[in-house]
């Protein structure tokens, strides 16, 4: 049996499954420590089934912590943003497009230097080790702790990248650095805003993954853990400490496999509502469909591989303002069982309403009975519409299609949908996330230069493959279900034999045991 | 005209339609145009109609791999030195600049150009599209001479061609080009009022403008983008277009050679749309075929669009497993000429399939 786990704003929930079969499922509050909220919510879990933590064969973890970060501008470090490339690139700067707000909380601490190289591997202008001296300096005088550097084409030579990682370590020995040739692809400001973003979660990373740890070696649960990755495969944890931005968007891709695999449905809109936020996504052959170019994540333009997916903010935890006729974006967030009115708190939010209303019967509803009747009904008025209309936006014709209901803050929908064909609330809906990440898949990856020379491209595309697919069996997928995911070509033109950087990403299903 | 944020962002949705997956994304360039516009400098198109007959048109453009330039983004200051080598060289300043170009980022490049320096933009281009030879252009066509060019790269060399033909000029520039990194900015085709007036294909930074704005009307108010796309062309110089395929990448071949972007994308069809669609693209998308059957064929346009959202998709950012939809459209009549034909008709190209204009194909 396998356990899975999602570590939302609000909630943490878990479900044990057998199998395809959901054995049970429960919430807890997330805790500002995040541990303390997963051993709660495991207890909870273990205690309803009776279940002996030596059954449990894997525990697997998806989480919006880093979004969420990301997104409300919280918890991020100061970061030293390092361009390599000058005198190209100057015409846009490090954090150009960026959200004016976000790049006022990293700091805005840019700095380009020469260096980089062309696409056949000539340098662009020697590194300039003096400037990065420099550069090392004033973060040192500033404090910063983490540094983001990227190279002009270091998916196609690191090394530059790589120099500068060891000048700046020897000038400030404790700075956590990250490379953009390990977080990203070909394709210059995606991948810089990436690595950066990275950077500014070099410390939430260590201590998010450290409590994932803590939680579960308090149970005594030794079965191994994984945490689930933007393309819904899984990571292991060292590799999220060091790359916690390869989480962004695991949270949608998580609970839309979730909600189809829950409602049985493949052709679908998936409407995952949160604490905070409802995240709105298609289903199409019970896949999420795929963004096509760069995703926004937080207002900062990117180049994973993602499910499109629309963030309103509406979620239980949403304040309710002006009689109704305005919700969030903020939220109270994780502190809802404080702050609500249902809960004793002074803060009227979207589950007040729904309880007012005798919809649900959660906290103390006599908390809530001065509520006028007009003020529930425009607010019901107004969740609906905002559902109503990320639908509409997210769907791809005017066909009316069938719209799933996932997610902790599914009770704030409780009427039909103009845009939707019929609504479902499947059972366990408010745990779909926690559900997509136990039945998420492994990856195996190939990631290196061949040479074209004396063969060709389909042989060395097919050898690819295979071995790829060999590795995903290895990390634990099943051979039957592994199937190519991505498959990435960068021509490296500047080494003889055509040589030509592959990747290739082949992903199966997780035999457990 | 003032171009708002606004139009910058139809602009690049159009010029990427017209780009037919070449000319590169345009994001870089647009963001480039809307630091120009937070700066304060105003970007300001004028109608090839209204310009004086000895004005001086400088067109300005980046000429080089789009998968370079996604990477190594410019300084911003390449295009400038260009346009000011060569007015240094006519012994005149230019009145205005203008796009050879109006698909991907080189609708975008003069625009910098423009502002930076306060001079307008000319609504008007010379490919109509994009294309990947230098010579490949109706000012060339109808007989201005592209030299004296001026190429430029990042930290300011600047080579000056005086060609003896068009041909002869990308030929030369082209090597110039790779040695700095695959990705240049170029001042070319240097000419009068009057000329423009007779080569340049009228209005189409509007008509990119346009395109962007029914797609995303379109979108906004859940009609079918591609059927709004389709029933706007009738009222522009391009005529006419069709849905020619629809379905899923199964294949992306694609390398740098010689400073190109050299591939091949395959289609599986899906719903009514059977076997596979073969589409060979050298920077743009040049025929499509289907069994062998040519189903477009260069210069009319063949453009790849996300099916669920129908954004155009460049080349460097086609990927396995993409839905898509593959659209052709006719191009204005002043391209479709023998002598045009002659200069950028699929012959040009290597292939061996006549031109045949999308509205005889079957």
């Amino acid at each position: 049996m396998r356990i899975g786990i999602d570590v939302g704003g609000t909630n943490t929930d878990a479900a044990l499954m057998d199998g395809p079969a959901v054995v049970a499922a429960c919430k807890s509050p997330t805790t500002a420590d995040v541990g303390s909220g997963i051993v709660a919510v495991l207890r909870k879990l273990l205690d309803m089934t009776g279940v002996s933590v030596s059954q449990i064969q894997a525990v697997m973890i998806g989480t919006t912590h880093f979004t969420n970060a990301v997104v409300e501008r919280k918890r991020l470090l100061e970061v030293a943003a390092v361009r390599l490339g000058l005198p190209a690139t100057k015409g846009l700067p490090p954090m150009t497009d960026w959200p004016r707000d976000l790049a006022d909380t990293l700091g805005r601490h840019t700095f380009m230097l020469r260096g980089g190289h062309e696409f056949d591997g000539r340098k662009i202008a020697p590194l300039d080790e003096a400037g990065l001296i420099g550069v090392a300096r004033t973060i040192r005088m500033r404090g910063l702790r983490s540094a983001a550097v990227t190279s002009v084409f270091s998916p196609v030579t690191p090394e530059m990248e790589l120099r500068a990682a060891e000048i700046l370590k020897n000038e400030v020995p404790d700075i956590t650095l990250s490379l953009s040739h390990e977080i990203g692809r070909v394709g210059f400001l995606e991948r810089e805003n990436a690595s950066i973003m990275n950077a500014s979660l070099a410390d939430l990373s260590q201590k998010v993954v450290s409590s994932f740890r803590n939680a579960l070696r308090e149970l005594s649960i030794e079965a191994p853990f994984y945490i689930s990755q933007n393309d819904g495969t899984l990571m292991t944890p060292d590799y999220v400490e060091r790359y916690p931005v390869l989480t962004f968007a695991s949270g949608p891709t998580n609970s839309m496999r979730g909600a189809a695999t829950l409602a049985g449905e493949k052709e679908a809109m998936v409407v995952d509502i949160g604490g905070t936020t409802s995240d709105v996504g298609m289903l199409m052959q019970g896949f999420p469909r795929e963004s096509a170019v760069a995703v926004d994540i937080g207002g900062v333009r990117t180049n994973f591989r993602m499910p499109d997916v629309l963030a309103i903010g509406l979620g239980g935890g949403s304040l309710v303002r002006d009689e109704g006729a305005r919700i969030g974006p903020d939220s109270v967030g994780y502190e809802i069982t404080s702050r609500a009115l249902v809960f004793g708190g002074d803060t009227l939010t979207t589950t007040d309403i729904v309880v007012a209303a005798g919809l649900e019967d959660i906290g103390d509803r006599f908390r809530v009975a001065h509520i006028p009747a007009k003020t529930i009904e425009t607010a019901l008025d107004t969740m609906h519409r905002m559902v109503d209309e990320a639908v509409d936006r997210m769907k791809t014709s005017a066909d009316p299609l069938p719209v799933i209901l996932v997610g902790g803050g599914n009770i704030l929908v409780s009427r039909d949908l103009p845009s939707a064909s019929k609504v479902i609330r499947p059972e366990n809906a408010s745990v779909a996330n926690a559900i997509g990440a136990a039945i998420a898949q492994v990856g195996g990856e190939v990631d290196r230069i061949f040479s074209l020379e004396g063969t060709s491209r389909e042989v060395v595309l097919t050898g690819a493959k295979v071995e790829a697919s060999e590795r995903a069996a290895r990390a634990g997928a099943d051979p039957a279900s592994v199937k190519i995911m991505d498959i990435e070509e960068v021509p490296l033109a500047y080494l003889p034999g055509s040589a030509t950087r592959i990747r290739v990403k082949a992903v199966g299903d997780l035999v457990i045991g | 005209m003032k171009l708002t944020r606004e139009h910058l962002a139809d602009l690049a949705v159009g010029a990427a339609f017209l780009g037919t997956g070449g000319g590169g994304d345009p994001y870089v360039g647009r963001l480039m145009v809307q630091q120009c516009l937070d700066e304060g400098c105003e970007v300001e198109l004028i109608d090839p109609q209204d310009i004086a007959d000895d004005w001086l048109v400088v067109p300005t453009a980046m000429m080089g791999a789009p998968t370079v330039l996604v990477e190594k983004i410019p300084s911003g200051e390449e295009a400038i030195a260009s346009l000011v080598r060569l007015e240094k060289r006519l012994g005149r300043m230019a009145h205005a600049t203008m796009p050879i170009e109006i698909g991907g980022i080189n609708s975008t490049i003069p625009l910098v150009v423009g502002a930076r320096l306060g001079l307008p933009i000319v609504d008007a281009d010379g490919m109509g599209r994009a294309f990947p030879f230098l010579e490949m252009e109706t000012f060339g066509v109808y007989g201005v001479s592209g030299s004296p060019m001026a190429v430029s790269n990042e930290w300011g060399d600047c080579a000056l061609i005086e060609a003896v033909d068009n041909r002869q000029m990308e030929w030369l520039s082209r090597a110039v080009a790779i040695r700095m990194g695959g990705c240049a900015y170029i001042a070319e085709y240097a000419m009068s009022g009057a000329e423009v007036k007779r080569t340049a294909i009228p209005n189409t930074l509007t008509l990119a403008i346009r395109i962007g704005e029914v797609l995303r009307k379109a979108h906004d108010e859940h009609r079918n983008p591609i059927e709004a796309l389709l029933g706007f062309l009738p009222s522009t110089l391009y005529r006419y277009g069709r849905v020619i395929f629809s379905g899923k990448i199964v294949d992306v071949m694609r390398e740098t050679r010689a400073g190109f972007t050299m591939g091949k994308a395959l289609i599986e069809g899906i719903g009514h749309f059977h076997s596979q669609m073969e589409i060979e693209i050298q920077n743009e998308n040049l025929i499509a075929r289907v069994d062998g059957k040519v189903k477009a064929i260069v210069p009319d346009l063949i453009s790849i669009m996300n099916t669920e959202t129908a954004e155009p998709i460049t080349s460097e950012n086609l990927r396995y497993g993409q839905r898509v939809t593959v659209v052709a459209v006719s191009v204005p009549e002043i391209m479709r000429t023998p002598e045009a034909l002659n200069v950028f008709g699929p012959s040009c190209f290597g292939l061996k399939e006549p031109f045949t204009s999308i509205e005889e194909i079957d």
